[in-house]
């Protein structure tokens, strides 16, 4: 079961093709990318923008957070891609390579315009920012307070690690540190952390492994190439029955200690601390956006 | 609105549809179509063609199309595109507002 809340996983679908745009729908992710940018080639930007402006105006999946990556911000497609997009109505539009918080200043104030022009309701429409240079990761915060339309940054490997003229392993070393960076900075800010894609489609076992990764850092979700990779993905942002438990037990000890005015409280002969407890509630918290009931967990 | 050049787009791909227009001066509005489904979707296509046609003004062309399988909205993206190069003018943007 899927919320509009939930954030695990983000598919991107090439807006050049139909029959990939239709079977999108039926997967389980989250977070739905209909893609004008890189999947697209120069020669079908015009009939991307119509297909996928149709699709999200018209007819767009239901219970999927939906998003349309527009091309780049200095690219001669983006004014006429941020026309379409915004008036196609969609929960958000993806950034790409962005660097500077004025580049998001100003994407948001023409959406502004259009949704104004539009008679559309203004603000509704969120904005997520692709970080995908080194730049970009520097100014990470600023990009990411820049308007309240901004609710997520993304990180882009590929892109980010040419620009550091380092190579791209399938262990991660070297984005190591702009995952955490970029992490501070979206906790700072108050916006979610989307972690980069996986680029194996063919390596399950190596796309479970850094997404174990990605969630012990603390990503919030996981940009997906290809379909066989959201269920994997999924799994790894969906807490278990296990940890479920764990966490209401926590929170009972918890209230328990507050009952009997105790300063501190311990469970299993651990000391509860506030980390413990935060913890907790983010675990419940992502429960039941994945449409757990957790107090049957409880059975 | 005329029709400046012969336009094709889209592809032979499943649930997509490849249209062609060429100029047809002063002749009206001839529409060719092939498809598996023309049987029970055949008259449903053509009209979302022809209301796309109304909507640029275009009066007179040629349309050829070959569809595979296309749902409603692709195949308007697809005749709007169509349209937009045929006639070599960007999409109206602004008349989505009304």
């Amino acid at each position: 079961m899927q919320t509009a809340k939930l954030k695990r996983t983000s598919l991107y679908v090439s807006g050049a093709s139909p029959i990939n745009m239709i079977q999108a729908a039926f997967y389980n992710e989250d977070c739905l990318v209909y893609d004008l940018e890189d999947s697209v080639p120069n020669s079908e930007k015009d009939d991307a923008r119509l297909v996928v402006y149709n699709t999200v105006r018209y007819h767009r999946p239901a219970n999927k957070y939906v998003i349309i990556r527009v091309n780049g911000i200095y690219s001669e497609y983006i004014d006429e891609d941020l026309e379409a997009a915004v008036r196609a109505n969609p929960d958000a539009i993806r950034i790409p390579k962005v660097e500077y918080k004025e580049e998001v200043i100003r994407i948001c104030q023409r959406i502004t315009e259009i949704e104004k022009a539009a008679g559309m309701q203004v603000g509704k429409i969120e904005v997520w920012c692709n970080i995908e240079s080194y730049l970009g990761l520097i100014n990470a915060y600023e990009i990411a307070t820049a308007d309240e339309r901004v609710v997520a940054l993304a990180l882009g490997a590929e892109d980010f690690t040419a620009s550091m003229k380092s190579h791209r392993t399938k262990e991660g070393l070297e984005i190591f540190y702009a995952r955490n960076a970029l992490l501070t900075a979206c906790r700072h800010a108050g916006v979610e952390a989307i972690d980069a894609v996986f680029s194996d489609i063919n390596d399950l076992e190596g796309l479970k492994e850094d997404t174990a990764l990605t969630r012990n850092l603390g990503f919030d979700g996981k940009t997906c190439v290809h379909p066989r990779q959201i269920d994997v993905v999924n799994s790894f942002f969906t807490p278990s029955k296990k940890e479920i438990k764990y966490a209401l037990r926590v929170l009972q000890a918890v209230e328990e200690g507050k009952k009997q005015k105790k300063g501190a409280v311990t469970l299993d002969g651990s000391m509860i601390d506030k980390p413990m407890e935060l913890r907790a509630r983010t675990t419940l918290a992502q429960a039941e956006a994945a449409g757990i009931n957790v107090e049957e967990e409880l059975l | 609105m005329e029709i400046k050049q012969a336009a094709m787009v889209g592809t032979l791909e499943s649930s997509d549809i490849q249209i062609s227009i060429s100029p047809n001066p002063s002749k009206g509005i001839s529409i060719e179509l092939q498809s598996v489904v023309k049987a029970q979707f055949g008259d449903a296509i053509v009209a979302t063609m022809t209301e796309v046609l109304e909507s640029f003004g275009i009066k007179d062309a040629i349309v050829n199309a070959v569809d595979r399988g296309a749902l409603e909205w692709i195949i308007r993206a697809r005749m709007q595109s169509a349209c937009c190069k045929a006639t070599g003018t960007r999409f109206d943007w602004k008349g989505e507002d009304k």
